[in-house]
């Protein structure tokens, strides 16, 4: 595997990379056209920033517009290198950070190309009028995150992948003013139409009419998100899907480390069978937050009723250095060892309290303070601690409670891990490129930057450095030996053949006409993935696990039913072609996780494990990118990218 | 907290696609659970309707945690249903009781065209936005960020606009179809920040133009955009709109 990482030190890699990549000039770049797949962060700043430099542009999204994307959801922050704090923050910091958090299993060259890149983000947002929270003297605000000891991530109160994509979706929506970009949305791709070797376009689905469109493009961009959703259960938005990326994979794409899952330690917990999804509460929350859970097992009292000295604050226990802000899976799996051992909370007792009666009370007393007033009650102190929470983390509350129905300002929030992001995806290069010339994948489609674990307010940050300051550049390198392919006409016999083919499937599935719906045979695959392929995973888990699917891949192509007609709007019939690609994506994340004998990041072996149930690294056999290669159904071949560490030594990660 | 089940009844808007008449159609679902969300019941009705053979409500959705927008119902007369501040998909089954009956439509607009039962066609709002709904700002053009300080009450009005959520529930609630609610929070975000200013006057003229080509309704300030609005948008917004387009009218050189 050749990720085509520049010659010379890490530090210049990139700027060497920007001043002898290829260019095109602006009469040329008119002539080329561009697909983009998907509208969130990645996807629309790419959008944005190629249709600025020229390049014609088409994206697309299966959403009702553009803004809907996923990124919207993320919460917390962005981070960005650029030591407003004065804390010692710097690029080398959020690079090694970064590959620290990532449990040594990402690569060198394009983490520190992401530190580079982060500053210019935040400039180029707050330019946008993306309205980042700010201190009275009118600059910036930072706060803290899992995972590092500085101050680097900027906020928009808890809805900064709102305000981050609306910021794209602004910028995105004045190319398509200004005719750079044509926008299709509720547009499904399903397939990649590749000729003589390169990629030269889309099918793609109107979800409204059902029509199948075929669209040419010198280049195809993959910014369709990642594959949470193949458990079922996730905080992804029930749209989030796999299949463009899959399409691209079967095609020829290798995927990169598909076992590479992050389970985010603070969502609410399940509260029935109805459930359609989880909804995570920022990890910002862990800043003032205080996890919990009682030293007695089953213990049945109110939260309230358990005296202090009563209280396992474990985290702070395990992790004396980082407390309740150890990374993502560390704190994950502490609360996972908790509840399995009987300690957890709640009706289910699959939960662990995050607790706000401190913060509220140390801000309180820091309110009264600042009035210099000594007499302040106790009643009175808490309520100007609520006052500072609310104003901090307000929104976060209100949503806890519309959904549980409780008051978190006070009793502690009950949380439990869930299915969060994926560090996996399709296997780039240095420039974005997959194993297709021509094909990229931007942002969570791709398996980058993350390694096997992604530190929190890391995902915005690559997903804009990828569409605003990384793929500009790239695609030129690429693009600049396009300039002599004419458009190809979409009459070409491998856009028939591609059509074709889509819409064989298409009457395929809705010919089944089966007994089993669509979301009962996700549910069950959610539900093997779950359990053996989750947080905890071991050797039969996974064996039993690639058998189940095998199985239920065979029900589902026998039995499934699907209502409606192919030519209307027709959801079911979009997530009966989603589930299917989940149900072969989950097969090789199993596949993966079996291969991968040892523990790192988000990949827990319980075969591989110290003395103390912290994760053990085998640098010696697995200090490598696996990339995998579709030969077939079942069938996938294995090539490794070794990753060489030139300048961060790896040790064994830890938070104590 | 407590939770009970329930049985309810559900009156549903069906309509095959955009050129059908559509009706009400009525539909049972029992052992409903009141920690259930709103959209997930409307997942077990589905999940039932396709067991029996028949054509499940297609509805929009997709976060599920109140911020994409996407989810759009107007239950028993109130985009979004019965809670304030609050989308569809964050509305809870314990909003109701054993026995009620829940009367489901679409969002009601000229301007936003019902594709099939409860999904409606909202583009017109991506189209106010290419108006004039943005900064012009080439990427690598930017400044570093605290260049320019801006005064936190202004930062904090300014989100308090972007917080929009683009859902058109404010257009679904006004007698008129007024968008202005929509329209005045975007002009308020981006003319409230220094690096708004440059297109502020053609920004509002440009973006009111748009939105009565599309077709949506003038503004009489009943104030039913704010009270239903998911977001707590204000409705001082359109105040802002309205002064900025006055000025605007009257120093326009175009």
């Amino acid at each position: 595997m050749d990720a085509r990482i520049p010659a010379g030190p890490l530090d210049d890699k990139w700027t060497d990379y920007k001043g002898h990549c290829k260019l095109v000039n602006p009469a040329n770049k008119r002539k080329l056209e561009v697909i983009i797949i998907g509208t969130g962060l990645a996807g629309a700043s790419a959008a944005a920033s190629l249709g600025e430099l020229g390049y014609k542009v088409k994206a697309f999204c299966f959403q009702d517009s553009p803004r809907r994307a996923h990124s919207i959801a993320a919460q917390g922050g962005i981070n960005a290198a650029k030591n407003y704090q004065n804390d010692g923050d710097s690029v080398f910091r959020l690079f090694y950070d970064t590959i620290k958090g990532g449990d040594y299993r990402a690569r060198e060259a394009n983490v520190h190309r992401l530190a580079e890149v982060s500053a210019n983000i935040i400039d180029q947002c707050v330019a946008q009028g993306v309205p980042f929270a700010r201190e009275y003297g009118g600059l910036l605000s930072n706060r803290s995150f899992g995972g590092t000891q500085v101050q680097r991530t900027f906020y928009a109160a808890g809805q900064t992948g709102q305000q981050l994509l609306i910021g794209a979706y602004q910028a995105l929506e004045r190319q398509v003013a200004l005719g750079n970009v044509k926008m299709y949305s509720r547009h499904e791709m399903l397939e990649v139409v590749i000729i003589d070797g390169k990629t030269r376009g889309i099918i793609a689905r109107n979800l409204v009419t059902g029509e199948l469109e075929r669209h040419f493009g010198h280049a195809v961009l993959l910014c369709s998100g990642g594959y949470g959703n193949v458990f079922y259960l996730s905080t992804n938005a029930m749209g989030s899907n796999v299949t463009a990326a899959w399409k691209a994979h079967k095609a020829g794409a290798y995927f990169g480390n598909p076992c590479f899952t992050q389970i985010h330690p603070t969502c609410i917990p399940v509260s029935g069978d109805h459930q359609s999804k989880l909804t995570l509460m920022s990890e910002s929350l862990r800043n003032d937050g205080r996890i919990w859970v009682p030293k007695k097992q089953g213990d049945n009292r109110r939260p309230n009723e358990i005296p202090e000295e009563e209280r396992d604050y474990y985290l702070e226990r395990r992790y004396p250095a980082f407390g309740n802000l150890v990374p993502r899976d560390v704190a994950s799996r502490a609360a996972k060892e908790r509840c399995d051992a009987g300690y957890g909370v709640g009706s289910s007792k699959q939960a662990v309290y995050l607790d706000y009666a401190a913060a509220i009370e140390r801000y309180g007393k820091i309110e009264a303070g600042k009035q210099g007033n000594d007499n302040v009650g106790k009643d009175e102190i808490i309520k100007m601690g609520k006052e500072v929470v609310k104003e901090k983390y307000g929104n976060l509350f209100d949503m806890y409670e519309k959904i549980t129905g409780e008051n978190p300002y006070e009793v502690p929030m009950r949380i439990y891990p869930a299915v969060h992001y994926t560090m996996g995806g399709l296997w780039v290069d240095y420039e974005l490129m997959t194993t297709v010339p021509g094909l990229y994948a931007l942002g969570e489609a791709n398996f980058s930057d993350h390694g096997a674990n992604r530190l929190g307010a890391s995902a915005l940050m690559q997903g804009l450095a990828d569409g605003y300051f990384v793929i500009p550049y790239t695609i030129g390198n690429y693009l600049a030996d396009e300039i002599r392919t004419a458009p190809i006409p979409t009459s070409h016999p491998a856009f028939e053949a591609a059509e074709k083919s889509v819409s064989d499937r298409l009457n395929t599935l809705m010919n089944i006409k089966g007994k089993q719906t669509v979301e009962s045979l996700h549910k069950r695959l959610g539900k093997i993935m779950w359990d053996k392929c989750g947080m905890a995973r071991n050797k039969q888990g996974l064996e039993e696990a690639i058998k189940e699917i095998q199985q239920l891949k065979k029900e589902f192509w026998s039995d499934v039913k699907i209502p409606g007609g192919i030519n209307e709007l027709n959801p079911e019939l979009d997530k009966a072609g989603r589930v299917a690609d989940f149900i072969e994506l989950g097969e090789l994340m199993c596949k993966d996780a079996l291969e991968r004998e040892e523990s790192c990041g988000g990949h827990f072996r319980e075969e591989s494990q110290s003395e103390d149930g912290e994760a053990l690294r085998h640098d010696d056999r697995f200090m490598y990118v696996a990339a995998w290669e579709y030969k077939g159904d079942h069938n996938w071949q294995l090539h490794k990218e070794e990753l060489v560490y030139d300048v961060v030594k790896p040790s064994t990660r830890s938070y104590k | 907290m407590e939770h009970y089940n329930m049985n309810l009844t559900l009156k549903v808007w069906r309509q095959k696609n955009q050129s059908d008449r559509g009706q009400f159609e009525t539909y049972k679902v029992s052992n409903i659970s009141s920690e259930m969300s709103f959209l997930e019941m409307f997942d077990v009705l589905n999940e039932e309707l396709i067991q029996e053979g028949k054509d499940p409500i297609a509805f929009d959705h997709d976060c599920r945690e109140g911020i994409c927008g996407m989810c759009s119902m107007y239950i028993d007369g109130k985009p979004h249903g019965p809670w304030q501040e609050n989308t569809t998909c964050q509305l809870h089954m314990r909003a109701f009781k054993d026995g009620d009956t829940i009367t489901v439509e679409p969002w009601r607009a000229n301007a936003f065209p019902v594709l099939k039962d409860l999904v409606t066609d909202r583009t017109a709002f991506d189209r106010i936005i290419q108006a004039g709904g943005f900064i012009s700002v080439n990427t690598g053009n930017a400044v570093d960020a605290n260049a320019l300080p801006i005064e936190k009450a202004k930062a904090d009005d300014a989100f308090a606009a972007a917080a929009c959520i683009g859902c058109g529930a404010c257009v679904a609630a006004c007698k008129n179809s007024s968008a202005l609610l929509f329209v005045g929070a975007k002009v308020a975000h981006l003319g409230l920040l220094p690096q708004g200013e440059p297109e502020r006057k053609e920004r509002v003229l440009n973006m009111v133009a748009q939105m009565d080509k599309e077709g949506f309704g003038a503004c009489t300030s009943t104030g039913a955009c704010e009270a239903t609005c998911p977001k707590g948008i204000s409705i001082s917004n359109i105040n802002r709109l309205n002064k900025e387009y006055l000025v605007a009218s009257l120093v326009s050189e175009k």
